[in-house]
């Protein structure tokens, strides 16, 4: 085992956890970014240059913006109600129990199976030509429904978070009342 | 203990962390990311087992990652539109108070 | 004999590297490669401030500042030591940690994004062969830096900056991103280094750059919008409107903190106008044959120089634009406008075996037929069927 890997995985793990238990949601998105860097960096470790970047592109550069700005439009930016956490404290424990168990399962069969002897073969010249290539030939109609679904989803997404329109109204006589930053902000994103 | 099996229970933490995640927390937003934690976990798996593989010049592992990054981009965008229309009707992120069917 | 002059960096670094003992080689190289980038753009910077001064002075009819030194030369060192001298401030309901973190998570990625750049001939500091993925993936970083120093600082005028500011990065950045895919369709790589080396070669005295094609010339429009928009220059300066929302996410931020966010930009606009003339401006190579003896990095900076200006010309002619009227011009004008390039450089690209008499100038009318049509169409869209009439000033008698 290399330090090198130890660091990264240390950091991505550790983001994670960070991400999943602090209470400040700003805060958790922004370890969520940490996690995603250091599984880029994995990816970069791994050999998979093109999937490093993207990953970076995708995660960090669009899907962590989109959870801190849902984050900011619902104004849970404090802290998650306490009457929430209360109530469930057993079946917080029960949850985390089961995430354990799914956890150590999974590292048993990993450490026990017969992996072990694997060893990674010499890595090819693996250009972006090359992936280029193979989406274009071999993978084709895979990258056409990806490229359907994306488009559907752009469509759903706006047409999701449009507001209705009569409500819309109503909304801004309440708004004018006590305007806050984030509610300033949502605004911005109806224009 | 080899590389292979660091990346593998690297990926199996994510998953578990994900998934204590996605059931312990209410908020919805969180959920979410839980489950993003856990899609990014299988994407390690991917990478690991083709670079580890008998065959890393086929590029299966890769195109399956980029594929999965896609839809896991296209996930959260759906996801946290959705989560913006219900917290508009609902006034809240919280899963448990978003418990009845009629609007 | 020119040669020499050309390479004189990558000799220097490779004597340097003769120096080191055989395992420290390595690491040396990297941080050969890292230190010339971290002192040239900083000096670069500080150049471009007392040049945007004088600039903007001469445009709004004053002198600029012209105390400091001759001519107000020295004028960046004293703004640094009093940048630096400057108390730091950080409000009590700030986010202390996320406050203190902010200005080094631009700058890093900021940085990075300058590795994949060719400065001139072999004068790249990594040679990836992704490297315009890297690029964009490094530059994507600067958002959530800016998210972040909106957010901590707690004032609301910081985070309606913040969001100002990603919301419009977020939307030029797919313009950005599709402008630059029109240059690497063609040029069949993602590598800066072969993308210059595209460019490179002349004939009947023109060089053969991008932007002496349709696409080209319309890719390197909408591109330079983009980045105007990415860098938030004016008039995209929305983020941080002064007049608005006084500084935008930079409010409560000073002294040296400040300092670095106010580097960072410059850095990032230095390195996205790189990537504009990497893309379209032939990187390195010299406009005519005949001046190929002066050394590539020498044109290179020329035309980074030459960017900067435009884009303190740029600033200030133009007025600031709104949120409304930015992101309606982002997602109706400039959005469309890019994905047809695509489509017209594939044209472009596939009408090269044309072989009847004026094939070329049929192929230039055709492209910018189509781009000409696109541009009045959307142009109109734009207007969404208001008539504007003619402006009438009332002035104060």
């Amino acid at each position: 085992m290399e330090t090198g890997f130890l660091i990264i995985a240390g950091i991505t793990a550790v983001g994670a956890i960070a991400a999943m238990s602090l209470r400040n949601l700003v805060h958790c998105a922004l370890c969520l970014t940490v996690a995603f860097a250091g599984l880029a960096a994995l990816y970069l470790r791994l050999g998979a240059q093109f999937v490093g970047f993207a990953q970076i592109l995708v995660y960090i550069g669009a899907v962590a913006i989109l959870i801190v700005f849902a984050i900011l439009l619902t104004r849970s930016n404090e802290t998650e109600s306490e009457a929430g956490r209360g109530r469930g404290k057993w079946s917080s424990l029960a949850s985390v129990g089961v995430a354990f168990l799914v956890f150590s399962v999974l590292s048993i069969s990993v450490l026990s199976g017969s992996m072990a002897n694997r060893t990674a073969q010499d890595l090819p010249d693996i250009s972006v030509k090359e992936i280029g290539l193979q989406l274009m030939t071999g993978y084709v109609l895979p990258l056409e429904v990806i490229a359907l679904l994306l488009t559907a989803a752009l469509i759903g997404a706006v047409l999701i978070a449009m507001p209705e329109k009569s409500a819309a109204n109503g909304d801004a006589q309440t708004r004018v009342a006590h305007r806050s930053p984030t509610e300033a902000g949502e605004k911005l994103n109806d224009l | 203990m080899t590389t292979l099996q660091g990346y593998l229970i690297v990926s199996a933490l994510l998953f578990a962390v994900g998934l204590a995640g996605a059931l312990t927390r209410r908020n919805v937003i969180l959920v979410l990311v839980g489950i993003e934690l856990m899609l990014n976990s299988a994407n390690l798996n991917f990478i690991a087992f083709w670079r580890y593989g008998e065959h890393p010049e086929l590029l299966t592992g890769v195109m399956f990652v980029i594929f999965s990054i896609s839809i896991a981009a296209a996930e959260a965008a759906v996801g946290l539109a959705l989560i913006i229309a219900v917290y508009r009707h609902y006034k809240t992120t919280n899963l448990d108070q978003m418990d009845s069917l009629k609007g | 004999m020119g040669d020499a002059v050309d390479q004189v960096f990558v000799l220097l670094k490779h004597w340097l590297l003769g120096f080191c003992p055989g395992s420290l080689q390595p690491l040396a190289s990297i941080l050969l490669s890292i230190i010339p980038i971290l002192l040239t753009f900083p000096l670069l910077f500080a150049v471009t401030t007392i040049l945007e001064r004088k600039g903007l002075g001469r445009i709004q009819n004053r002198y600029g500042p012209n105390r400091v030194g001759p001519c107000g030369l020295f004028q960046p060192v004293a703004d640094g030591l009093k940048m630096i001298i400057k108390e730091d401030i950080v409000p009590r309901a700030a986010d202390k940690v996320v406050h203190f973190l902010a200005p080094l998570a631009l700058i890093g990625p900021v940085f990075l994004a300058f590795s994949v750049l060719p400065f001139g001939r072999n004068m790249a500091a990594i040679d990836l062969d992704a490297g315009l993925l890297f690029f964009f993936a490094v530059g994507a970083g600067s958002e959530l830096a800016v998210f972040m120093a909106g957010w901590s600082s707690r004032n609301k005028y910081s985070l309606l900056g913040a969001m100002r500011a990603i919301a419009q990065m977020v939307s030029y950045e797919v313009p950005l991103i599709l402008s630059s895919v029109t240059v690497v369709m063609l040029v069949g790589s993602l590598s800066p280094i072969k993308i210059v080396e595209a460019q490179s070669g002349y004939i009947a005295g023109l060089p053969q750059w991008h932007i002496f094609s349709p696409w080209g010339l319309a890719g390197f429009i909408l591109f330079m919008i983009a980045a105007a928009a990415e860098a938030n220059r004016t008039p995209f300066d929305i983020p941080e409107g002064e007049s608005e929302i006084i500084a935008g996410y930079l409010v409560e931020y000073s002294g040296f903190k400040f300092a670095l966010f106010f580097l960072g930009e410059y850095l990032g606009l230095f390195a996205i106008c790189g990537l504009g003339i990497t893309l379209f401006l032939g990187g390195w190579n010299a406009p005519f044959a005949f001046l190929q003896w002066i050394p590539s990095y020498a044109w290179f900076f020329a035309k980074l120089l030459a960017l900067i200006f435009l884009f303190i010309w740029m600033r200030g002619t133009l007025p600031r634009l709104r949120m409304d009227q930015l992101m309606g011009f982002a997602w109706r004008f400039v959005l469309p406008m890019t994905l047809l390039n695509i489509p017209v450089a594939a044209a472009w690209h596939y009408s090269r075996a044309w072989e009847f008499p004026a094939a070329d100038a049929c192929r230039w009318a055709m492209c910018l037929a189509i781009l000409a049509f696109a541009y009045v169409r959307l142009g109109r869209g734009l207007k969404q069927g208001r008539k504007y009439g003619k402006r009438i000033y009332r002035f104060a008698d």
